[in-house]
């Protein structure tokens, strides 16, 4: 991701209805800003939210200061919260070639290859029960797949993103989430075929 | 000065809020002012603010309390969105009359019919002449000065103003900003005091009746008729201008930050190609303006920061070398054309060079601006333009219709 | 502090007679109160004086005599109207000009 460090680079975020979509996208934006990019702007969709619907979040992260606020529409970056939403939304409309799908699903990251672009999967779902959870909280696990897959912010300083957002609220088990969704996180590349687990 | 944050620009209008210790907080939520008074309440029972929260039942009572609290002599704050600013309209017009120092921030929203919670200007547009100062934000941290300043421009003036910034493309957006120290804002906000503060001592009655003409009240002292006091504000207000710019200095002085309080230009000063914008989308033109220029196309942008009262001469001396200015606006004067672009064309009027001058409305209701669409429209404009006659530049072109 | 290049007109007014001009030629009929039956006057106590609170104009005094500032008393008879006493009773102004025809 060495490439795209230099320019503003783009991240929308898909979930439900109040999954955690725009904490997630609040909780990256903080630890991007804290980790030296000077322009961190996070945008909601724009309008009425209901729970369960699908929603997306704009996350754009540059190191100088970005004065474009319209929504995104080429991602570098996808993150789905919920797998189902794939057969509800075309997540990788405007993704550019080359670019991640972060996903949270029970299913191996085998099962979801996307020619051309770049997976990775982590079952954030289990991992956050194992973590101390409540069950389908999400949101903080999906932060560590992002994490591992971008390599564009250390996962410490997401973790203290976190425990910061979530303080009160099961900050340690929040964290911990992310950490075990980090480590537990497969990724493949389907522009060439080859695994980049290592 | 305090570390960077990121949060939404509601959050940001209510950490300037506290900051500049309002005293009475009455409003009504509407989407999508709500979370600003969301924080506000929770800063109250907290008590992390000091200050009474006023839960009216509409946004006429709302600022019909904040006349009443500004009368009292403490000072308020109350924000709308919309129709909710329409609903106040009666009171708004009364607040100026008044000469009531005021603050109050409009999350801009598009109006009601059809039903809308998406951003445009319409709602302040519409309130124009209501004998407000009318200000606009580009980003968050523009809302937190300009609402600080704003505080001590109504004390100064005793007029009130508005603080506009963009519904969702602000309100709802998170992004870096930073709040001033407590102390530093004390030493720039001096202690609220109004003029005609009630008084058991000294009762008065306050906008009772007042005659067509001038007369003398009971102490034999000559007092104004309503046109005498009208024509007092009106001075006052264009007055507020300099005063704004005075603020903005004294402001830069304790915080650092500032020195554009009534235009922003950006790479305009060989610009022959200008484009003019308020809010959030002044901001967004930026980078359309440096892709042009990597083009070849001298463009630049102009943000305007107050609208009212309007820096006409300010605005007209700025764009006296520019060949095209093309005002964008997300409001209009309808039956005739942009109210921005309607300004800014009188206020050339007096001047010898007068550019050829171009009007763009765009994103009505929330209708998507894609920055792609500026830019295309931008250089059409600059290459093909020039070919337009007057009349027919001077039409309105509305952008991204799809019916 | 007060920025000395703003006037910040504005219309306050303070109670007192005369804050309309002077409007004791504008009257057709005279209060004149009976002090037999003002109450303040008949129990030399400060009770009632509802003329003086609802004086538009602010023309009667409190005193327990009360008295009417005719330069200013416009006639309007509101003082009589609400007096629980009827002890005012407005008069024709004529009545009490000299050289009237009634005379």
């Amino acid at each position: 991701m060495q490439s795209i460090k230099d320019q503003m680079i783009q991240i929308r975020w898909h979930g439900r209805g109040g999954q955690g979509a725009i904490t997630a996208a609040k909780v990256v934006a903080e630890a991007a800003f804290r980790s030296g990019y000077g322009g961190a702007v996070m945008a909601p969709t724009f309008g009425t939210e209901r729970r369960g619907a699908p929603v997306t979040t704009s996350l754009k992260i540059a190191h100088n200061k970005i004065y474009d606020l319209s929504p995104i529409t080429t991602p570098d970056i996808v993150v789905v919260l919920d797998y189902m939403i794939l057969y509800e939304v075309d997540v990788t409309a405007g993704l550019k070639p080359g670019g991640w799908i972060i996903l949270n699903s029970p299913l191996t990251v085998e099962k979801h290859l996307f020619p051309g672009y770049r997976t990775a999967v982590a079952n954030a779902t289990r991992l956050g029960v194992e973590a101390g959870l409540n069950k389908g909280i999400v949101n903080t696990g999906i932060i560590g797949a992002f994490g591992r897959a971008s390599g564009l912010i250390d996962i410490d300083i997401l973790t203290e993103a976190i425990a910061a957002e979530f303080a009160g609220r099961k900050p340690e088990e929040n964290a911990l989430a992310a950490r075990l969704v980090y480590d537990a996180t497969l990724m493949r590349d389907s522009t060439t075929g080859e695994s980049t687990d290592a | 000065m305090s570390d960077a944050i990121i949060e939404s620009g509601n959050v940001a209008a209510a950490m300037a809020v506290q900051l500049a210790r309002a005293e009475v907080i009455a409003a009504y939520p509407i989407t999508p002012q709500t979370p600003v008074t969301e924080k506000l309440s929770e800063l109250i029972t907290s008590g992390e603010m000091d200050a009474e929260y006023v839960a009216v039942e509409s946004e006429h009572s709302a600022m019909a309390v904040c006349i009443g609290a500004a009368s009292a002599g403490v000072r308020p704050f109350t924000a709308t969105s919309s129709n909710g600013l329409l609903y106040m309209s009666e009171q708004l017009h009364w607040a100026a009359g008044a000469r009531l120092p005021i603050v109050m921030c409009v999350v801009n929203r598009g109006i009601g019919a059809p039903w809308s919670v998406w951003n445009d200007h319409q709602d302040a547009i519409s309130q124009r002449d209501a004998g407000w100062i009318q200000i606009f934000a580009k980003d968050h941290q523009e809302i937190v000065d300009s609402t600080l300043k704003a505080f001590r421009l109504a004390e100064l003036t005793h007029i009130p103003v508005m603080v506009n910034y963009d519904g969702y493309y602000l309100s709802h957006t998170y992004m870096p900003f930073e709040t001033p120290e407590p102390e530093q804002v004390d030493a720039f906000l001096p202690t609220f005091e109004y003029k005609h503060a009630l008084n058991p001592e000294r009762p008065e009655s306050l906008n009772t009746v007042t005659l067509p003409d001038a007369r003398r009240d009971v102490k034999s002292i000559q007092r104004g008729g309503y046109m005498d006091l009208r024509h007092n504000l009106h001075e006052e207000m264009r007055l507020a201008i300099k005063v704004w710019q005075e603020i903005d200095q004294e402001f830069q002085k304790v915080c650092g930050r500032g020195g554009a309080p009534i235009i922003d230009p950006y790479r305009c000063d060989d610009a022959d190609f200008v484009v003019v914008a308020m809010g959030s989308l002044a901001n967004q033109f930026r980078d359309v303006v440096d892709r042009l220029r990597d083009d070849g196309l001298k463009v630049g942008v102009l943000a305007l920061q107050i609208y009212r009262p309007f820096p006409n001469s300010i605005i007209a001396e700025a764009l006296q070398s520019a060949k095209h200015v093309m005002v964008y606006e997300k409001g209009l004067s309808y039956g005739y054309q942009g109210a921005l672009y309607g300004d800014i064309k009188s206020a050339l009027y007096p001047y010898p060079s007068r550019p050829c001058l171009h009007n763009f409305i765009v994103g009505l209701g929330g209708r998507g601006i894609p920055t792609e669409s500026l830019f295309q429209t931008v250089k059409t404009a600059c290459v093909q333009d020039e070919q337009m006659s007057p009349a027919q530049a001077d039409e309105p072109r509305w952008i991204g219709l799809q019916l | 502090m007060p920025d000395p290049r703003f006037k910040i007109l504005t219309s306050a007014s303070t109670s007192g007679p005369g804050d309309a001009g002077r409007t004791g030629s504008w009257r057709v009929e005279r209060p004149v109160i009976d002090m037999d039956r003002c109450i303040p006057a008949k129990t030399g106590k400060h009770a009632c004086h509802l003329c003086w609170l609802y004086c538009p104009d602010n023309v009667v005094s409190k005193d327990l005599e009360p008295t009417i500032d005719l330069e200013y008393c416009k006639g309007c008879g509101i003082c009589a109207q609400e007096c629980p006493a009827q002890a005012i009773e407005m008069i024709p102004d004529a009545d009490f000009i000299k050289g009237a025809d009634r005379e």
